[in-house]
């Protein structure tokens, strides 16, 4: 199949008087399986259709490999699309959905016959072919929908979240078929999911919108580590805001609380008023030791691996994760604890 | 790949996709523009040439008030207009007395004959209410069964059927399903919770009916209350064949058929029909704005039943048996007559016969084959037109395209008796070509007039029918390369098919019956479609029985058409129900 990359320049799109999109400039590589995340209002959606050709027509440009494709009508475009809701037609077999493109597109009877045949073992529902859309389970559904998407070729693969209407444990399943097809298929594939777990899991990359801006763009792993900001770091799991301010002195660089605690700063510092600390980088002492917080906990949960507390530090409320084990040790709410910031794993803003 | 092949191949396709786009559109706004003339042509001017009339001095043409000065000046209209008005209230206050009873036991116990109720509430409306009135004659009038056997056994008798009384009573008779359908819709679709919650705050019994439930379900009453208002000020047929001719409808078809398309008269008559008729309309629109009182929620029931005690029981059997007695008369007195040899100062028929068949057999073939005529052409243009409007407005960005839709809906306001006085005075100059006949009494007009007439229910049907088929099903299609119109093709209209199949019976159906318009453009009587045969058959009493047969075969018309709309619908929502993902 061949592969196409997705280059997006300067694209704005509004529903009336309201802006959706803001600038989006972003640059999407050959057969990589990319992910926007953002939560529901952001423009993720609104941004995936814009490619596709629905809604508005945005300004900018939108390049699959070299084509400007924006104002392109939809059926012009050789985008893949998978619908949320699946869209399979009621009135249609599964056969006769899935060939539905392949006869917009003049192909031979026999030939489409072959073709459907091939997508269908490809998806392991052979099966299934004449049965109606509305005989089948969500997952079936699924997999049908996106077989009708892939039999056409399309240079670009796009799915709106496409997990969502499946139950949990279909889902963790279903995401792993679409990342092994995708990665056999070697096709390029925008996903755009609420949900930071799904696009960890299945993305190389992702980019993270809100409020119609691409807030970062990144592997999973370096957004988490390295977010260049709050909301990326809040988005992605939960984090710990402290504020103040960066001090060096000599070699050693600190970062000094508006309360007046200081945490020492493994690298030298960059500029910035706020470390992001993550929960399970805190290390939670019976006693007060070098560069430690003195805390009091005010609410516990427990979450099974973890037992998650509320405390009271540096005049703000941290979140601070300890391992739980059979034999380990609880503090009750009003316990006064220590905390020790591991801040090699903390990002200053 | 060098810059210079990227900007090439950018300018080609921003050129190919205007060329699709400008082609695009004008295939959409030419059908556009073409209903737009359709619609301007036989609804806009001929209603407006009607309004122009009544406001012009009829020997001068000049702009005057005159015309409404002499009608209200006339005892004879003064009288028409107040007992027009009298009427419309009395049987909303009689259809009232029947509906309540029915909605709130329906929907508001346990009751076994619930859904046999609602069913039967639906049977009046499949009979045109001038059919029936002549069977009431039989059962309700002077010397009908109900009085006869009064006076027989009591000494006394009822004026059911005197004068306006049987307006009134034939009207709520048939119009009463309105408030019914509107009222236990509302009172099903009051959530459970609204009135627990009521009753948690300590409310409960008759306070809580007034307090919570009425007024909920009030909406729906209104509705209801203002059709059967606005149906019963515009209907022709019943007071005609009653005979009871001071009043509006019969006034104006009097006025024109008599003296002719020049007098004023009718054309006043005419604008204070339609403003009733917007008025109305704009009433009910009003109180129903803003209260969309659907509360049902996920996990929420309808509105809570309770089981009746015994004695409660009997007493609500008896009077729903009453009702349902009364309701079902005409049906039963239709049946009777189209049996029956000679029905005349006796309780029941002399003796029973097929005779009326046959001789309604022999004596109106052609009404028979120029209504399915008739209402053939109407309800496959209505359809057609329906689905074409539908899509325009919900489907794309055409300029005006709402328009579309309020002018179509608009035929709602217009009487028949309007619009057939307004075909007469617009086309009564023009002639058909190569014929030479003048286009206001070529039978083509009657069946665009019917057209007009169930337009607005067709375009309903079909605008629900587009609203069930998502979106994403459609976007789907374009995005695996179908262009609209292939779209439209093989997507749109398939799933639409049961919801434009069922707009095309309803239409085909009550376009059937349908007097009030066709009785002012029928030229001659091999033109004539069914309801104008029973019309005329019932003009003299020994072409009653006849005219009952031939009214039996129009029951059995519509009641086939309901039927077959609503089995489409119910297999229509079972198909996209299924088709739900949850």
């Amino acid at each position: 199949m061949k592969k196409d990359g997705i280059t997006i320049k300067n694209v704005h799109l509004s529903f009336g008087s309201t802006e959706v999109l803001k600038g989006i400039n972003l640059e999407i590589q050959p057969g990589e399986f990319f992910a926007f995340l953002g939560p529901s209002g952001s423009g993720k959606s609104t941004l995936l259709r814009a490619i596709a050709g629905f809604g508005p027509i945005p300004t900018g440009e939108i390049f699959i490999g070299e084509r400007n494709i924006v104002g392109l009508d939809p059926w012009l475009r050789n985008v893949g699309m998978v619908f949320q809701s699946y869209a399979l037609w009621p009135h249609m077999t599964v056969r006769d959905n899935i060939g539905f493109g392949l006869r917009e597109r003049k192909f031979a009877t026999s030939n489409i016959q072959q073709k459907t045949n091939e997508v269908l073992e490809l998806v392991n529902l052979s099966h299934l072919a004449d049965r109606m859309p509305n005989q089948l389970s969500g997952g079936q559904q699924q997999r049908i929908a996106l077989a009708r998407t892939l039999v056409v070729e399309p240079d670009v693969l796009l799915l709106d979240e496409p997990l969502s209407n499946l139950d949990a444990s279909l889902r963790v399943q279903m995401r792993r078929e679409l990342l092994l097809l995708q990665r056999k298929l070697g096709l390029t594939t925008i996903f755009v999911t609420h949900d930071q777990e799904e696009a960890n899991t299945t993305c190389d990359r992702m980019a993270v919108l809100e409020n119609g801006i691409i807030q970062q763009v990144g592997s999973p792993q370096e957004l988490y580590d390295n977010p260049t900001n709050l909301f990326v770091a809040k988005f992605l799991g939960t984090a710990n805001i402290l504020t103040g301010s960066i001090e060096t002195n000599g070699r050693n660089t600190r970062f000094v609380t508006t309360t007046g605690e200081t945490l020492n700063l493994p690298t030298a510092a960059q500029s910035g008023t706020q470390l992001v600390l993550r929960p399970q980088n805190i290390e939670i002492q019976k006693t007060s030791g070098k560069g430690t917080l003195k805390a009091r906990v005010i609410h516990r949960e427990f979450l099974g691996s973890q037992i998650r507390y509320l405390v009271n530090a540096a005049g703000t409320e941290l979140v601070v994760d300890h391992s739980h084990t059979p034999d380990g040790v609880w503090f009750e709410n009003g316990t006064n604890i220590h905390l020790r910031p591991n801040t090699s794993g903390a990002t200053v803003l | 790949m060098s810059s210079f092949h990227i900007g090439k191949s950018t300018q080609n396709l921003a050129s190919q996709n205007e060329f699709w786009l400008f082609r695009k559109l004008t295939g959409l706004q030419s059908v556009a523009l073409l209903i737009a003339l359709v619609l301007i042509g036989l609804l806009v001017v001929p209603v407006g040439k009607v309004i122009f009339v009544a406001f012009q001095d009829p020997s001068t043409g000049a702009a005057t008030l005159q015309n409404f000065a002499d009608f209200f000046a006339t005892p004879l209209f003064r009288e028409s207009f107040w007992n027009s008005f009298y009427v419309s209230a009395m049987s909303v206050v009689f259809a009232t007395i029947i509906a309540l009873p029915l909605a709130y036991i329906t929907t508001r116990f346990h009751f076994s004959g619930s859904i046999l109720i609602q069913s039967l509430g639906f049977i009046p409306l499949i009979m045109p209410p001038f059919v029936g009135a002549v069977a009431m004659q039989l059962i309700f009038g002077r010397n009908g069964t109900v009085n006869l056997l009064l006076r027989e056994k009591f000494g006394f008798s009822v004026p059911f059927m005197e004068g306006l009384n049987g307006v009134i009573l034939v009207q709520s008779i048939h119009y009463f399903p309105f408030i019914l359908i509107n009222l236990s819709a509302s009172l099903r679709n009051i959530d459970r919770s609204m009135e627990e919650a009521a009753q948690n705050l300590g409310s409960h019994g008759i306070r809580l009916f007034r307090r919570i439930v009425f007024p909920l379900a009030m909406p729906g009453y209104i509705a209801g209350a203002a059709l059967v208002f606005i149906k019963v000020f515009d209907d022709l047929g019943a007071p005609l064949l009653l005979n009871v001719n001071n009043m509006l409808a019969p006034q104006a078809f009097l006025r024109i058929s008599s003296i002719g398309i020049s007098d004023p008269m009718g054309y006043v008559i005419s604008c204070i029909l339609v403003l009733f008729s917007i008025l109305s309309l704009w009433a009910s629109f009003l109180v129903m704005r803003g209260k969309d009182y659907s509360t049902i929620q996920k996990g929420g029931g309808g509105i809570g039943k309770r089981t009746l005690k015994t004695g409660e029981k009997v007493l609500a059997y008896s009077v729903v048996a009453l009702i349902l007695l009364v309701v079902l008369s005409p049906h039963i007195g239709l049946l009777l007559l189209s049996f029956g040899t000679i029905w005349s100062f006796a309780p029941l028929p002399d003796a029973y016969t097929l005779q009326n068949y046959i001789t309604m057999w022999e004596g109106s073939k052609t009404f028979i084959l120029n209504t399915i005529l008739y209402a053939g052409i109407a309800a496959s243009l209505d359809v057609i037109i329906g689905t074409a409007i539908a899509y325009i407005v919900i489907r794309t960005g055409i300029f005006g395209r709402q328009w579309l839709d309020y002018l179509a809906t608009g035929a709602l306001a217009v009487p028949g008796v309007v619009l057939g006085i307004g075909y007469l005075r617009t086309f009564h100059g023009v002639d058909v070509p190569f014929t030479g006949e003048s286009l206001a009494s070529w039978w083509v007009i009657i069946a665009l007039a019917l057209m007009i007439r169930r337009l607005p229910y067709a375009l309903r049907a079909c605008t629900a029918a587009l609203q069930q088929v998502s979106i994403t099903l459609e976007e789907c299609a374009e995005s695996i390369g179908a262009t609209k119109r292939r779209t439209i093709q093989k997507i749109v209209v398939p799933l639409m098919t049961g919801g434009i199949l069922a707009g095309f019976v309803t239409s085909f159906a009550t376009a059937a019956v349908e007097l009030s318009a066709t009785i002012m453009l029928v030229a001659s009587n091999s033109d004539a479609p069914l309801a104008y045969g029973i019309y005329l058959f019932m003009q003299t009493p020994s072409g009653r029985g006849a005219g009952a047969a031939l009214g039996i075969v129009a029951v059995v018309v519509v009641a086939i058409g309901t039927v077959a709309s609503q089995l489409i619908i119910e297999r229509d929502k079972k198909i996209n129900s299924s088709n739900d993902i949850v």
